[in-house]
């Protein structure tokens, strides 16, 4: 797999904090990748999200986004237009009054014709299920909705790449599982690289690789499965972990052999029923 | 409730004056006003609001709107009338002390009442049949000649859609920040002026606090979809000239025609 | 004895136009005083403006709300006194602040209240020991500390009231885990040491099941259930149809339920999870019949 994001050794630090925000941080994405940053708030999860599309610039290190070194000023509109980010709080991305207009506006701003952005609007509304709110204002929506419209906008350029920073932190439960399911949509049918910051254990165990971030530093990056197989550590970090994984921790604890990778809820439903069976405990029609 | 107020004046539709190129409604409104100005009697004044009546039958907006939106004006119109009754001189018709009150007075008064109601009942049908946004769009393609001498054109209508987007926004906001002081006891309805001035710093404070960081926000999501002001921008949506907005360019240039030639026609009321 | 207590509460939005819309439909519940209740339901399901009516900030269509005993609405003049003792912690309440220093916030409501300044000192310090506020945090302003502590100074500022009902609309939105568990850490403390009556509006039912006692369900403006956590959770698939997020360890159970193993359908955390699969297993000490 080609490299998307490749960041060595980032430094940087807010002025005025004697912390370093990120220490040394090198991280590697492939195109295509799924991949979920968790982390506390303050662990440094959206400070390198924000190196990604050159919010911020590495005050030590170097990283490089589909190939464009993020320090590059003359190429800061190629990049960001290569890399789209959504941010958490939904009314605060949205600039324009009529739902297509907002879909629009990345794509005027770098002058693709009139032609071309209708048909392009057009699809990546229908693409997250907006398409018929398109004349809708942006208050009249839900949460999820307004996200969905946010997500939008930035399929619309055709990124290589999306950064989601705690695209859910303001959603209800159903808003929350909209956006999820168009953001893995995304990733499987369109091969966009995805990067999910987040603090919800389940959006992570979705993704096909975890990054635990805590003081700056990475602290685990591995698929979800091996991730959330160190329940003590990521409690430590003030984290949870999904409540299929804490179960079969917390009954191995307690000395019942068990697998140590589960995290959906059909891993774990298989590994007790195979335990409750085998112990003669009822049921069973298997 | 706050939210119970509607903004704008904007009644959606798709009559034929709702159908024209905003930037030809934005045109029509200040030629008729030349009109309005232009006519010097009755004749023209007439012809000029029988033409903004047809322009009210034809988009189906009330013309009881016409009252709603001249309630702010009147004692505008009021003082005009009251001052032009006294202070032209001429025939005198009625006195009262040193107050005396002409035939050209009365004359002016009613004529310039006529024009006011005119001017409103014609820009209100611009702001009626047109969505904010549209008008927006219109007055920033009918400004860009300026761009040429550097005025922030571009910027100007980027604020105002702005505005526009973030005013439910922050209504809403407002009732809650009410709601929640009023939770803890905050007083508003009582006390007098100071007292109620004063009690409007829990909700004032908590609002521009949150519209800054709102602003800050907003900015950094503009940035990362690529803003960068007016240069190599294009729009999705283009605004075209139909044959509908030339015909009706061409009403008005009748209109225009008919209050010059009464103008001659008949005797001048000045 | 009953603390609040709503009757037949409706409220209607945009009354008297087309757009005519029950916001409250008909509600009628009974909250025991020192309860702690959870009430769910998903976003625009009417529970908001369910409780805004509990504290007097919205006045029914018709219906009453009974506080002790009384209507709040006998006196209108005096609905402040009302919200002093049913204090609501809106969300994000952290939106609310406005004075220079975290004490002073926390102080709003107790001022308004018209106590004396010491009596007001002794109530702020108290309520800022609730939510673990340090002393040193007192003299700073609200706006520099980080979104968990803002969020634990505006909790305070509705504590230091010293409300005998206490309402607070998902008060742990948007926080990290350890941030949701502390705060719920401290209003389960607050309910202990201080015996009053809660109610907690929430949509995750993993919370609710760990902290209340009852739980009062509202969808579509209208009351679907009142009860103890079991009578009400037992209806697992009722909820999820309504838009709520059923926690994963009840989904597990169900499913395993299915498969014909004899297990509680009263699982909603992981540690009652655990603490009915060593008894059925037969190794909590608890030998199952």
């Amino acid at each position: 797999m080609d490299a998307i994001i490749s960041a060595k050794d980032l430094v940087f630090s807010y002025p005025g904090d004697t912390e370093l925000a990120l220490d040394h941080v090198s991280l590697t994405v492939g195109k295509g990748d799924l991949v979920a940053v968790l982390g506390h708030n303050g662990s440094g999860k959206s400070t390198l999200a924000k190196h990604f599309n050159a919010i911020l610039l590495p005050q030590g290190g170097v990283c490089y986004v589909d190939g464009i070194n993020t320090a590059d000023e003359d190429r800061l509109l190629e990049l960001r237009s290569r890399a789209g980010m959504v941010f958490q709080n939904p009314d605060n991305q949205i600039v324009a009054t009529i739902v297509e207009e907002d879909v629009a506006f990345g794509l005027e701003n770098i002058g693709v014709p009139p032609e071309e952005i209708r048909i392009r609007v057009d699809e990546a509304l229908t693409d997250v299920g907006m398409y018929e709110y398109r004349l809708h204002a942006p208050h009249q929506l839900s949460g999820g909705q307004k996200q969905r419209v946010a997500i939008a906008g930035i399929i619309a350029m055709m990124p290589k790449l999306i950064i989601l920073d705690e695209p859910t932190a303001m959603l209800d439960p159903r808003g929350r599982a909209e956006v999820l399911e168009t953001v893995i949509k995304l990733n499987r049918e369109f091969g966009v690289t995805v990067l999910l910051i987040t603090h919800f254990m389940d959006e992570a165990a979705a993704c096909r690789r975890v990054v635990v971030m805590d003081d700056g530093r990475i602290l685990l990056d591995a698929p979800p499965k091996e991730v959330f197989s160190h329940v003590s550590l990521l409690k430590q970090v003030g984290l949870d972990v999904p409540q299929a994984t804490e179960i079969i921790h917390e009954l191995r604890r307690s000395g019942i052999n068990l697998p140590d990778d589960i995290i959906t809820d059909e891993e774990c439903v298989e590994a007790l029923s195979s335990l409750l069976a085998s112990s003669g405990k009822g049921g069973g029609r298997a | 409730m706050l939210k119970d107020i509607t903004i704008g004046q904007y009644f959606p539709g798709q009559s034929a004056v709702h159908r024209l190129d905003p930037r030809m409604k934005i045109i029509l409104t200040m030629l008729y006003i030349v009109a309005l100005f232009v006519a010097d009697n009755f004749q023209g004044l007439l012809l000029s609001a029988v033409f903004a009546a047809a322009g009210y039958l034809i988009s189906g907006i009330p013309l009881s709107m016409i009252r709603k939106s001249m309630k702010p004006v009147i004692p505008i119109i009021v003082f005009t009338a009251v001052l032009n009754m006294l202070f032209v001189e001429g025939r005198e018709i009625f006195r009262l002390g040193f107050l005396k009150i002409t035939l050209e007075g009365v004359v002016l008064a009613v004529l310039m009442v006529t024009r006011i109601i005119c001017l409103i009942a014609g820009s209100s049908l611009l702001t009626y049949t047109t969505s904010p946004i549209a008008l927006t769009d219109a007055i920033e393609q009918l400004l860009a000649p300026l761009k040429r001498l550097k005025m922030p054109v571009h910027e100007l209508a980027m604020m105002m859609t702005i505005a526009l987007r973030f005013i439910p926004t922050l209504i809403e906001e407002t009732d809650k920040i009410m709601s929640a002081q009023k939770a803890r006891g905050a007083d508003m309805e009582s006390g007098g002026i100071m007292r109620r001035a004063k009690a409007l710093i829990p909700i004032l404070i908590p609002l521009f606090v949150s519209s800054f960081r709102r602003a800050d926000e907003l900015a950094l999501a503009m940035e990362c979809r690529c803003y960068h002001g007016d240069e190599g921008r294009t729009r999705m949506k283009q605004l075209r000239y139909a044959p509908r907005d030339f015909m009706a360019l061409g009403m008005l240039a009748v209109l225009l025609v008919l209050v010059l030639l009464f103008n001659r026609i008949f005797p001048s009321m000045y | 004895m009953t603390a609040i207590e709503t009757k037949d509460l409706t409220y209607l939005y945009s009354r008297g136009t087309p757009f005519e819309k029950a916001a409250v439909d008909g509600v009628s519940v009974s909250i025991e005083e020192g309860d702690f209740v959870g009430v769910i339901g998903h976003t625009g399901s009417g529970k908001s403006t369910f409780i805004q009516h509990l504290n007097g900030l919205l006045r029914p269509t018709s219906g009453q709300v009974l506080l002790y005993g009384r209507d709040i609405w006998e006196e209108p003049k005096k609905i402040r006194e009302v919200r002093f003792q049913v204090g609501l912690v809106f969300q994000y309440p952290e939106y609310q602040l406005f004075e220079e220093t975290v004490e002073r916030d926390i102080a709003f409501g107790p001022s308004n209240m018209g106590l004396s300044p010491g009596e007001i000192r002794d109530r702020v310090r108290e309520a800022a020991d609730f939510v673990g506020l340090s002393p040193d945090t007192m003299q700073k302003s609200p706006f520099e500390l980080s979104g968990g502590q803002k969020r634990r100074v505006a909790i305070a500022g509705v504590l230091a009231m010293r409300p005998r009902v206490l309402i607070l609309d998902e008060p742990t939105a948007g926080l990290d885990p350890k941030g949701r568990d502390q705060i719920f850490h401290e209003i389960a403390q607050y309910h202990g040491k201080t015996g009053s009556t809660i109610l907690l509006v929430s949509h995750s039912m993993e919370d609710v099941a760990k902290y209340a006692k009852h739980v009062l369900v509202i969808n579509d403006a209208r009351k679907i259930a009142f009860g103890t956590v079991d009578e009400v959770f037992s209806h697992t698939g009722e909820l999820v149809e309504m838009g709520l997020a059923v926690p994963q360890i009840t989904k597990i159970f169900a499913q395993l339920r299915a498969r014909g193993f004899e297990l509680s359908p009263h699982v909603y955390t992981v540690e009652a999870a655990r603490r009915e699969l060593l008894r059925v297993l037969g190794k909590g000490g608890a030998q199952d019949a």
